[in-house]
């Protein structure tokens, strides 16, 4: 089953961006939460992932903080 | 044990079009980097980069990992280079994960966001201490925050919040405010702004997240209530790895209108030496010469 994978990211980061077309280019399905959106998104950022940073991946409940390829490959299995 | 041509230790505009330029002359030569792009990565927009009237940091990233993937070379990522000694009549670039021999080196390594270094940085770094303005800004809304720094890229750290923050202050080591006049007065027509001129941070504390940071100048200490801490202090050249190689007070790298350091075989280029004007397309022009220069050092010595 495919792992559920959420990144919390805003529109000016640049990992952001960059993790984000990482994920697209492995075709991983992935859900974006914009912490620049509404405040609802930041509280969940914070008590979710310990973070106050962006990017932060969660997949399948694994945080990874930041743009680490590695990591992300290793969770993901690829 | 093999020995390479040409080791490129970094990948950003000097170390990729170093990486270009050692290809076409068919050198067998790696790049080991933490990251493809560099600094430029970072960059909102880039609108001085000959070719692209407009690009943004990560799509001329991408641009760049395309070119370089276009060859046959070996691209290291997430690996950083950690000392480079001469061994056995040839250069030893040990890294945090493996040991490789060359013949020639060039040091395209960059510069990295300078530390505070006190103490509760590296405990809330990402807990609400950022050295990402932009990437980190957004999460500050409605928050009170310190910027760290007085030259422009603090004074745009202070810009770009004062429309998303509570309140802002600035704490600045010198007595007044650096940057462009034009920033200065924006950032003192910006109504939530306090500046701390000749003041230093002492501490950042808190719980999960920053919530306090001590500063101090000629009236003592004074305790800020704040959920964010941007720190905008400068850059560092990421030169320490080599040290036998000779460099300027500022730790940058003395290179000649060659890109020789002091040490025959070993190049250096863009924002780790100390050629002026920090540019994408000066550190790009620097990698082709030091490239070239690898190149003719090992013609000459017939490797």
């Amino acid at each position: 089953m495919a792992k559920s994978v959420k990144i919390y990211s805003s529109p000016t980061c640049p990992w952001c961006v960059m993790a984000k077309q990482f994920l697209k280019d492995n075709s991983i399905a992935f859900q974006d939460v914009d912490v620049s959106s509404s405040q609802q998104a930041v509280d969940e950022l914070m008590q979710k992932t310990g973070q106050m940073g962006v990017p932060v991946l969660e997949i399948d409940g694994d945080v990874i903080v930041g743009f680490n390829k590695e990591k992300i490959k290793q969770s993901l299995g690829l | 044990m093999r020995i390479y041509d040409l080791i490129i230790i970094g990948a950003g505009p000097a170390g990729i079009t170093a990486g270009v330029y050692a290809s076409r002359r068919r050198l067998d030569f790696l790049i080991i980097s933490p990251d493809v792009g560099g600094q430029a990565a970072w960059s909102g927009g880039i609108e001085n980069y000959t070719g692209y009237q407009f690009i943004t940091g990560p799509e001329l990233a991408v641009k760049f990992q395309e070119h370089i993937r276009s060859y046959e070379a070996v691209l290291k990522e997430g690996e950083e280079a950690v000392s480079l000694l001469k061994d056995k009549g040839a250069f030893l670039v040990k890294t945090d994960k493996d040991n490789y021999y060359a013949r020639s080196v060039v040091i395209a390594s960059g510069k990295r966001p300078k530390e505070l270094g006190v103490p509760g940085e590296k405990e809330f770094k990402n807990r609400g201490l950022t050295y990402c303005a932009i990437c980190d800004g957004p999460l500050f809304r409605d928050k009170d925050v310190v910027v760290v720094g007085g030259g422009n890229s603090a004074l745009d750290a202070v810009l770009q919040m004062s429309g998303v923050a509570r309140k802002i202050y600035v704490v600045n080591s010198a007595p007044s405010l650096a940057g462009d006049a034009v920033m200065r007065q924006k950032v003192g027509e910006a109504g939530n702004v306090t500046v701390f001129n000749a003041a230093q941070v002492v501490s950042v504390s808190g719980g999960k997240f920053v919530e306090r940071v001590k500063i101090r100048n000629s009236a003592g200490e004074n305790e800020l209530q704040a959920q964010g801490v941007f720190v905008e202090i400068g850059l560092i050249p990421n030169s320490a790895f080599s040290r036998e190689v000779e460099k300027n007070a500022a730790g940058e790298i003395m290179v000649d209108a060659r890109n020789q350091t002091n040490i025959p075989g070993i190049f250096a280029a863009g924002d780790v030496t100390d050629v002026p004007e920090k540019q994408i397309i000066v550190a790009a022009g620097e990698g082709a010469k030091a490239a070239l220069g690898a190149f003719r050092f090992l013609s000459m010595n017939q490797f």
